[in-house]
């Protein structure tokens, strides 16, 4: 057994750094002892009480740096290197500078450091809390999260009036302020059209129309598919067309939602009717008039006649066919406009979205007949993203219906914008191609049918994407009440 | 309302997707990290960010735990201070007895009772305490505190912190010194021997002090501190060499004996520590001010003994959220090691309930080790206290984030749904009696206490505030 013990003048360490130098040379292989430590009367007694001696440290000051060790013979000069190596200034002490602050965990955090504007994705049973630090903070909110309780929802909005702040959800999937799309969302130019609208896909697709016809917008602001229930009574509706009306640049509102409940389509007309600005209430759905006719009502109000929306035929003569149409959709609005045009003329519609409960789908989603599935409604995107960004279980579908001799017209929407798909026509051209190969080697002629929603400054190009899929085979229209009528017209024993 | 004519500052919470689409659109967001908060206390969080007074109720919370001004005004014995009798002692952290209490306690119980003269020797104290022969209370209970076993007898002179703002008036036990001392659980001889010169010779000098030059500004002490390099829980040379020279004129004007009083200069001056029996009390009147707000979710207590660590929060009046106490990573004294430490204890986590200790790491680089080595990790972890904290401190400032007011008044909901825990800074007690100190170190306090008191919380929610529970529980 080996014993140093030196006293080092004019070297000073914090204690805290000697409380690790004495921790690593104590480590060594082979040390029974160690103290590294300013000699200060109690590090003198610890000091004794392991063991060394106090004589080897007479007239020790606290100013001294006391280093004693005792361990096994040959270790001595492996634990005096380990010495020597803590009390060097490492390149561990040195800070490489203080790096960027850590990134907020909640919305309240982030919202201390700045913005105007919330948007919120979070599941569905966390999203209330978030909702409420912005709104307390007199920040508005676009909630895309779905699943928030109704209660929730109602909580969220009255706690918005409060605050003069508007709610846009939950469940809201598009929307434009101040020139930004947000969620889903297509480029559009600045123009004089304010849009209030408890349908997402909705509103992208009357905006898209507008667009076409050199049309641009203040603003979409999205209230959420319950906003006009009984229960919600469209608080966010009411708010968002006040905001609108007090708008300098807001020429003319549009309040665009499927069917509400028929007392808050009640309060909606008559608040409609105490603005200032022009405006349009389309409650859009059967029998009610289509987005396309809307959407040419407000060029008219707007003093312009409208033109035929865009259309790129197919590259072939294509007549009336016997079997039945299939339509797969991503966007629930053009879904449900696709089954109310083709309902009128084909009867009964099978869909998971269904018309009327007796044409609901099961749960294999299959039916012999006509049939429509919206992909992106709640039970086919759990677990997985929405159909405008992952179109997997549509392709398959589409390859499926290819193979089957009962479908005559396949009938599909492709929404564009920021948000969706990087370009869903790399995906979907061949898809469509291969379909129909597959159908022609069964003696079939495939008709395929696209719905295109999209701006003409839209980043996967609008015109570009149009053509790929015209290409491969597909009619493909602007308007998806004509791809609706388009789609019936190719199925013999329409009921006309 | 919603402005519709300027392109809006966007913050998203959620799927990156969207952020990404807002980037490429040239308005790239600030993007919250956001993770789910802790399993099973959704419903709860909802609750209380529904109940229409929790908003107003914490902030009123902070706004008068910030607004106090600590003076240290006295010192007198607890048992005229404190009410305590003969036979009555405190003991830091949440409610404790005798069989469950932890090494440390025991010692510095055994002590205090050596001390009192109820006692002649650890084994007879502990005899005695067994068979209820003491009432044990925490000091929170009584408007002290005191840092790691915390043991208040009624013959220990205690100093008086006031709050100028309101009156109010906590309490806490002269700083012992390092080494071998009761607070460690420590209580040979000299352990009781330091504590009548403290009682006979310090305290009233300090007493008459006092009284002769009125009170000493505890807060402006701590924030000049901040400073220079002290974090006022583990590292306090600042603020004691700052008080010394604030009093030392008065002390030698006091009348006592000179070698009094140069003894008392030489122990204060020796034990860098002293301070932190000021800067806990000042914690305490100020946490204080803040309690008892229906509604309101800041924790005005963070306590532990050794056995337990416990917290309390605004809203939920006296109730302790307690769980066991975590072990302590850290540092220790030569010839020490894991092995040899107790288990968290001490009350002197009120330093990181008002905002400083290892919520103002970033003003003491000097200790950096004990949060990883780098300056950089201090800086880090007092810009995460901001993530879970309800202001930041009007007069306790950060001089290396451009004087950036100390994170302030911890949210209980916040840490739930962040999962970011409170920083604190602590020492570490031997786990046997009678060993004292054997390190020092950061603790990592409980989760469960925070979640049980938003449980708490969300029971005595205002009425209407209660939309989305039973959904929320039913998923």
């Amino acid at each position: 057994m080996s014993t140093r013990v030196e006293l080092r003048r004019g070297i000073y360490r914090d204690s805290v750094v000697l409380m690790q130098v004495s921790q690593a040379v104590a480590a060594c292989h082979g040390v029974a002892a160690a103290i590294v430590a300013m000699a200060t009367p109690l590090n003198l007694e610890i000091y004794e009480r392991l063991g060394f001696d106090p004589a080897a440290v007479e007239g020790a000051s606290p100013n001294d740096l006391l280093v004693a060790v005792r361990c096994e013979d040959d270790a001595l000069d492996a634990a005096a290197a380990e010495l020597e190596r803590q009390l060097a200034p490492s390149a561990k002490q040195q800070s490489d500078g203080f790096g960027s602050p850590p990134a907020p965990r909640t919305l309240a955090s982030a919202l201390r450091r700045g913005g105007s504007l919330a948007l919120i994705s979070v599941p569905g049973q966390h999203a209330f809390v978030e909702a409420m630090d912005a709104i307390q903070a007199g920040v508005s909110v676009m909630l895309f999260s779905d699943n928030v309780p109704l209660e929730q929802e109602i909580a969220l909005k009255d706690e918005a009036a409060r605050h003069d702040v508007l709610v846009m959800g939950p469940d809201c999937g598009t929307a434009v302020v101040g020139g930004l799309g947000l969620g889903f969302a297509n480029a559009l130019r600045p123009g004089p059209v304010g849009i209030v609208a408890a349908s997402g896909t909705g509103a992208q697709e009357v905006t898209c129309l507008l667009d076409a016809d050199g049309v641009g917008v203040t603003a979409v602001l999205g209230v959420g598919g319950r906003d006009l229930s009984a229960a919600v009574g469209g608080r966010s509706t009411l708010a968002a067309m006040k905001a609108l009306d007090e708008n300098a640049a807001t020429e003319f509102i549009v309040v665009l939602s499927k069917p509400p409940d028929p007392k808050v389509a009640e309060r909606v007309r008559a608040a409609a009717g105490r603005l200032n600005t022009p405006s349009l209430v389309a409650f859009v759905g059967m029998g009610q008039g289509d987005l396309t006719a809307a959407t040419a009502k407000i060029l008219v109000a707007l003093g312009r006649s409208p033109t035929a929306p865009p259309e790129w035929p197919a590259p072939y003569e294509r007549a009336p066919r016997p079997g039945f149409v299939r339509g797969l959709f991503s966007g629930g609005t053009l879904c449900d406009e696709a089954m109310a045009i083709a309902a009128e003329c084909l009867g009964p519609i099978a869909s998971n979205t269904p018309l009327q409960a007796a044409w609901a789908l099961g749960d294999d989603s299959q039916a012999p007949g006509h049939l429509m599935i919206d992909f992106g409604d709640d039970r086919l995107t759990a677990g997985r993203p929405h159909p405008m960004i992952d179109q997997s279980l549509r392709l398959e579908r589409i390859a499926r219906e290819g193979a089957d001799p009962q479908c005559a017209v396949l009938l599909l929407d492709v929404v564009l914008g920021y948000g969706a798909h990087p370009d869903p026509a790399t995906e979907l051209a061949p898809a469509v191609a291969a379909a129909r190969d597959r159908a022609q080697r069964g003696g079939r002629d495939l008709a395929v049918v696209v719905s295109l929603v999209g701006s003409r400054s839209d980043p996967q190009g609008r015109d570009a994407t149009a053509e790929r899929l015209a290409a491969a085979g597909a009619s493909v229209h602007l308007s998806n009440a004509a791809a609706a009528r388009t789609a019936v017209d190719l199925v013999e024993g329409a009921g006309r | 309302m919603i402005e519709l004519d300027e392109s809006p500052t966007m913050v998203t919470v959620g799927a990156s997707l969207f952020a990404d689409a807002l980037s490429a659109q040239v308005a790239s967001p600030l993007q919250v990290q956001w993770a789910p908060p802790v399993p099973g206390s959704d419903a709860d969080l909802a609750v209380i960010a529904a109940d229409g007074r929790t908003h107003a109720a914490s902030a009123e919370s902070v706004r008068r735990l910030t607004a106090a001004s600590p003076r240290w005004v006295d010192v007198v014995p607890a048992r005229e201070a404190l009410g305590l009798g003969p036979r009555e002692f405190l003991h830091a952290g949440p409610p404790v007895a005798w069989a469950d209490a932890s090494g440390p306690i025991r010692g510095a119980l055994a002590g205090a009772m050596i001390y009192e003269g109820l006692a002649e020797n650890f084994e007879e104290a502990g005899r005695i305490a067994a068979q209820g022969g003491i009432s044990l209370e925490p000091c929170h209970s009584r408007s002290a505190v005191g840092p790691m076993a915390g043991v208040v007898s009624a013959s220990m002179p205690v100093s008086v912190i006031e709050d100028e703002e309101n009156g109010r008036r906590a309490y806490c036990t002269l700083n012992e010194g390092l080494g071998k001392v009761l607070r460690y659980g420590a209580y040979s001889p000299e352990v009781i021997d330091r504590l009548r010169w403290l009682e006979r010779v310090l305290a009233p000098l300090l007493g008459a002090t006092l009284r002769k030059r009125g009170p000493v500004d505890v807060r402006s002490l701590i924030a000049q501190a901040l400073q220079m390099g002290d974090e006022c829980h583990n590292r306090n040379r600042a603020a004691t060499s700052l008080l010394l020279r604030e009093i030392t004129p008065d002390m030698l004007e006091s009348g006592a004996r000179s070698e009094d009083i140069v003894a008392a200069f030489r122990f204060i001056n020796g034990n860098d520590h002293f301070f932190l029996n000021l800067s806990m009390p000042a914690g305490k009147v100020a946490a204080d001010a803040g309690r008892d707000i229906p509604g309101s979710t800041m924790v005005v207590a963070m306590a532990r003994n050794g056995t337990e660590f416990g917290i309390q929060v605004s809203g939920t009046g006296d109730e302790w959220f307690t769980a066991p106490a975590p072990p302590v990573k850290g540092l220790y004294f030569p010839g020490f090691g894991p092995e040899d430490a107790g288990l968290d204890i001490g009350d002197s986590t009120i330093t990181e309930t008002t905002g400083i200790g290892g919520f103002a790491m970033a003003t003491a680089p000097a200790i950096v080790l004990f949060v990883g080595g780098d300056v950089s990790d201090a800086l880090e972890n007092t810009l995460r206290m901001y993530e879970i904290t309800l202001a930041e401190h009007p007069f306790y400032k950060v001089p290396i984030l451009g004087f950036r007011g100390t994170p302030t008044g911890i949210d209980a909901t916040l840490v739930v749904r962040s999962g970011v825990l409170p920083a604190v800074n602590t020492g570490i007690a031997g786990r046997e009696p009678g060993v004292g100190q054997v390190g020092a170190g950061l603790v990592v306090p409980p989760m469960s206490v925070f979640v049980d008191a938003a449980r708490a919380l969300a029971r005595r929610a205002a009425p209407q505030g209660a939309p989305g529970r039973s959904e929320s529980r039913n998923q």
